[in-house]
């Protein structure tokens, strides 16, 4: 079920919070590093690099416009199937 | 013959299910349709007369989204999933179910025909 919109939409506090001082100006960091794949984007984050976690290494996300109303984990993908493997050739 | 947004529409079926024919169309939308040009949605295309007709297609223009227009913005909608990286968009380039569903078993509407792999096991006869 989607999440109620009375809420407003989900940004885990620490990383709002380094968003706003990285616009105002207060801190100057490329990237940010984070865990919270469950945080949504919001337009606050456009332009931003983000390194997010995908329970092995970090992923680097480069916001744009587009990918605003998505969640940050969307971007970084935690499994990595390649293909079977071809047994005849073995 | 009505034909409405490009397409023909059935002679011989009622106002509502005549105008499902129509790409974006639906039961709902066509029952509203009709309801705001004061049609008997029983009424069948043919006995529309040619003012009941325009009015229709002024509807149909004005409010409602169909057919080819429709269509590409369905595909743009796919294309910025695609052009993005998030991983619905993956999905659609594997051409594997984009909302979560299982891909163990079934899943044939999105994977196409079975593809039979040479040499793997069946499960043991008992």
């Amino acid at each position: 079920m989607a999440r109620s919109i009375k809420k407003g939409p989900y940004v885990d506090h620490k990383l709002e919070k380094k968003v706003q001082l990285m616009n105002e100006g207060t801190i100057k960091k490329a990237v940010i590093k984070t865990w919270s794949r469950r945080s949504t984007i919001t337009p606050d984050f456009v332009g931003h690099t983000f390194a997010v976690h995908n329970g092995n290494k970090f992923i680097p996300v480069y916001v744009t416009e587009f990918m605003v109303g998505h969640k940050l984990g969307e971007f970084a993908p935690t499994r990595n199937f390649k293909g079977h493997s071809n047994k005849k050739q073995q | 013959m009505a034909r409405i947004a490009g397409i023909d529409l059935p002679r011989n079926k009622s106002g509502e299910i005549g105008l499902t024919y129509i790409y974006g169309i639906g039961r709902s939308t066509a029952r509203y349709i009709l309801d705001k040009a004061g049609i008997d949605p029983q009424k069948k295309v043919k006995d529309w007369n040619d003012e009941e007709l325009t009015q229709i297609r002024s509807i149909i223009n004005n409010e409602i989204k169909v057919e080819g227009a429709l269509r590409s913005e369905v595909q743009l909608n796919i294309k910025r999933l695609l052009d993005i990286g998030c991983y619905r968009g993956l999905r659609h380039r594997k051409g594997l179910p984009v909302r979560g569903q299982r891909t163990r078993t079934n899943a044939r509407t999105r994977k196409g025909r079975r593809k039979t792999v040479a040499g793997k096991k069946k499960a043991p006869k008992k």
